[in-house]
């Protein structure tokens, strides 16, 4: 193989991983953005990822090729109808964001898999789906001397969409009104509210729009990796997530880039064959180093990087 | 008189049961400074917080330019004109000084985005015209406090705000900040801007103005003009009383000894905070120690109440010796200690106020049995310590934390007292704390000191030590410069000997 067929080997397999990482992250961003810790991301992933698997098994011949891509949709959909439990708990019932994550990430798949069982004859696992989202080599963009053939030859289309998706997060996030209100509840809701922002709105959306973009990423793994769903097919991506995210100082561009990093991490165990000088390696290091990185680079930044400032504090309105 | 911009008739705010406001009127004109005079807890805030939108009333009527306005949230007091600039700054630490600004407000573009230059231009054209000197682009968490204030009142302006309400503006402010803030002040009214200020500084109402409302208990006491009042006047109906300038002291046994410190050293960050330093304190005496800030006093109270370990020297305490111990059993030879900072020493915020009385007695009986809390017994201790001390609070079961600061401090005193110390240590004890709670707090120091228990009292309050102590040691750079009766010696005296000149030795070099 040649330095470009390995280039793009790396690069098209590390955006496949990356992509569920990056909706996801970018939820989370939302979320906590608005004030909202948000560990229930795994659950919501899980959610989306079983929705858009039923989804594309049912409706694939109604809508052809189009089915994945409407599916991601789906899973969304759920994502953020299932969020909407946590919102209901933190910010209309001012439970402990911690505790209510945990309790989306214990239902999701307890919920998931017994539907499961119920929808496909006791069994633990969907069907396959036929037709996943794949790779396409972009027209045009190939054409880029060198660069084009390393980025754009059979890549992932939905990793290059989750990076446009990032770009749109942040330009709403920082550059338009409903961003800065969004962000000043995160910061300081009592100053929000003297100025007449909604905390309660505005932490509801915060939060649905993570369940949405958690969705979606669940739906992107189930979509593109996996291909099916199981218990497995969940496997602490969310967590990953929700690392990529810190790393990323809760910013969606940092949070891209971190979640392309974790991707790399999660795609190591395919891609680390062709890497010289890790074609040695045990396969098992590999499948351990996503888990470990995330640790690592939660140790290292989790202290470090300075959130906003009440993510995770209730706020109590007085009467 | 102008026109009235806004009346408040007959307010009425409950809490539960608790009338915070009860049958106030008040009304402001055009161009006029109001202050609004009251103790801490008196209400003041509630009223404000009504007029601008935070809080709905229980009954009465709100008036705007003579019509019946009803406000449900601040968005609607704005849109009113009406701007309030709250005690603790609402700004966002991380936010810059302009996106706090426009914050709710923002001039959108096509895009949605968020037109920046546009509002940065009429920002900049607002800041000269009101001369508010502020860095628009600096972030809030890089600027001093007294630009935060600017902020708040550029947020006001540029929400084309004509009342400005100001919750105890001058608390965190520093002299020169309260100077130009009055001019700020003067400047709003002459535009036209009426103003309504919470306060309970006397001085800073007869400079800036026109009339006073005086609120106590809830309840309006007068409305004068500040030309005609003096500052006794307007304190006397803020407290309700006449306050007193000195305190009673009774002939009481000075003779027997409870605390001898004797060649202390305490170290601090590596070098000697204390120097071979003596200090005796005997039965029915108050010793203040006075002296600037930073100059070991904080750390010969830790020393002395076990909360910093001592280097050498020795510390007596009724005769036994009490070097580096733990701090319960120095607690518990009779040793009640009001701390310099009751927010984060003397008080824990989150806990109900019973909780914070018993944070002394909860390991003993009747407050624990077998290991278990007894509530019964401590909001029932909490409820007495409450009514004896005349802590102003709904009831025992109040966060500690959301008490006024006069209130917090009463809780430390009545919980230190209650203990009943022989050796009561009090470090700044009036700190951040309104007239009527000054004067309450030196009546029981005086009290402890009148019916036989020894005190010590640091105090960067020169007032404070002249008026309390029965003998005056001067603090400087870690040792005892001086030490002088308080009969004989002004606060001039005491400001030279506190800048570090040892008088004593100067009488001495003058006998030779």
């Amino acid at each position: 193989m040649n330095l470009t067929t390995t280039l793009m080997t790396i690069l098209s397999t590390t955006l496949v991983y990356a992509a569920p990482l990056i909706f996801t992250a970018l939820g989370g961003t939302f979320s906590e953005r608005s004030g909202i810790v948000n560990v229930g991301l795994e659950g919501m992933m899980i959610v989306g990822a079983f929705s858009s698997s039923v989804f594309t098994l049912n409706f694939a011949h109604t809508f052809g090729d189009a089915t994945p891509w409407i599916s991601l949709l789906v899973g969304g959909a759920f994502g953020c109808l299932f969020s909407a439990l946590h919102a209901v708990a933190t910010v209309s019932f001012r439970a402990d964001h911690i505790i209510s994550g945990t309790v989306l990430n214990m239902m999701a798949p307890a919920l998931c898999v017994f539907l499961t069982r119920i929808f496909y004859d006791g069994k633990g696992q969907t069907p396959e789906i036929d037709q996943g989202l794949g790779t396409k080599t972009i027209p045009f963009l190939v054409n880029i001397p060198f660069f084009g053939k390393v980025f754009f030859t059979q890549t992932s289309l939905v990793a290059w969409f989750a990076i446009i998706v990032a770009v749109i997060c942040w330009y709403i996030l920082y550059r338009t009104g409903f961003g800065l209100r969004l962000r000043s509840v995160g910061e300081n809701p009592a100053a929000a509210d003297t100025l007449g922002i909604n905390v309660y709105k505005y932490r509801y959306i915060g939060v649905l729009i993570s369940g949405f973009l958690g969705g979606l990423g669940g739906a992107v793994m189930a979509q593109s990796i996996t291909l099916s769903f199981s218990i497995s097919t969940i496997s602490g991506q969310g967590f990953m997530a929700l690392a990529a995210m810190i790393f990323g100082k809760w910013n969606p561009l940092g949070a891209m880039g971190a979640a392309v990093f974790f991707g790399l991490a999660q795609s190591l165990p395919i891609i680390g064959a062709y890497i010289p000088g890790l074609a040695g390696v045990n396969s098992v290091w590999f499948q351990i180093a996503p888990y470990l990185i995330t640790i690592i680079v939660l140790v290292l930044f989790l202290g470090k990087s300075v959130g906003p400032a009440a993510d995770g504090e209730n706020y109590i309105k007085s009467k | 008189m102008t026109e009235k911009f806004v009346e408040m008739r007959h307010i009425t705010k409950k809490f539960g049961q608790f009338k915070a406001n009860d049958d106030i009127s008040l009304s402001v004109h055009k161009g006029e400074i109001l202050a609004l005079l009251g103790e801490n807890g008196a209400g003041k805030s509630t009223l404000m917080g009504m007029l601008s939108g935070l809080l709905e009333t229980t009954s009465g009527e709100i008036l705007i330019n003579g019509k019946e306005v009803k406000m449900k949230n601040p968005r609607e007091a704005k849109d009113y004109g009406i701007g309030m600039v709250h005690q603790h700054f609402m700004l966002i630490p991380a936010f810059t000084v302009l996106e706090n600004i426009i914050l709710g407000d923002e001039p959108i573009k096509r895009g949605g985005r968020i037109d920046y230059s546009g509002a940065e231009k009429r920002i900049k054209e607002l800041s000269a015209r009101y001369q508010l000197d502020i860095d628009i682009h600096a972030k809030v968490l890089d600027i001093t406090v007294g630009m935060q204030q600017r902020v708040e009142i550029m947020k006001a302006l540029y929400r084309e705000a004509n009342i400005f309400i100001f919750d105890e503006p001058t608390a965190a402010l520093t002299p020169q900040e309260i100077d130009q803030l009055m001019k700020i002040f003067r400047a709003l009214a002459d535009e036209g801007k009426s103003i309504i200020f919470i306060t309970h500084k006397l001085k800073e109402i007869k400079e800036t103005a026109d009339r006073c409302v005086v609120i106590r208990n809830g309840r309006v006491i007068d409305t004068v003009e500040v030309k005609d009042a003096t500052e006794e006047h307007l304190a006397e109906m803020m407290v309700g009383r006449k306050l007193r300038n000195s305190v009673e002291k009774k002939q009481v046994d000075q003779d027997k000894l409870v605390l001898d410190v004797k060649k202390l050293n305490v170290e601090k960050n590596g070098w000697l905070g204390v120097k071979n330093l003596d200090i005796q304190v005997h039965t029915g005496e108050i010793v203040g120690v006075a002296g600037i800030d930073g100059n070991g006093q904080t750390e010969l109270i830790e020393a002395i109440t076990g909360m910093r370990k001592i280097k050498s020297g020795s510390i007596e305490i009724k005769g036994k010796h009490y070097e580096n111990k733990p701090v319960r059993q120095i607690t518990e030879a009779g040793v009640g200690y009001i701390p310099e900072d009751r927010q984060t020493v003397g008080l824990i915020l989150p806990l109900t106020l019973a909780e914070n009385l018993s944070l002394k007695n909860y390991y003993q009986k009747p407050a624990n049995k077998s290991g278990v809390l007894n509530y019964q017994y401590i909001n029932e201790h909490g409820r007495q310590l409450i009514s004896d001390y005349d802590i102003r609070s709904q009831n025992e079961q109040v966060a500690v934390g959301s008490l006024s600061g006069g209130n917090q401090q009463k809780v430390v005193v009545a919980r230190e007292l209650a203990s009943d110390p022989d050796l009561l240590i009090a470090a700044n004890p009036t700190r951040g704390v309104d007239v009527g709670a000054i004067e309450y707090i030196h009546e029981m120091i005086n009290n402890e000191r009148n019916s036989g228990k020894a005190v010590l009292l640091v105090s960067f309050e020169l007032d404070e030590i002249l008026k309390l102590s029965d003998r005056i040691v001067v603090m400087h750079a870690g040792e005892i410069v001086g030490e002088i009766d308080p009969k004989d010696t002004s606060a001039q005296e005491l400001g030279l000997m506190m800048a570090g000149k040892k008088v004593q030795a100067n009488t001495q070099e003058a006998v030779k």
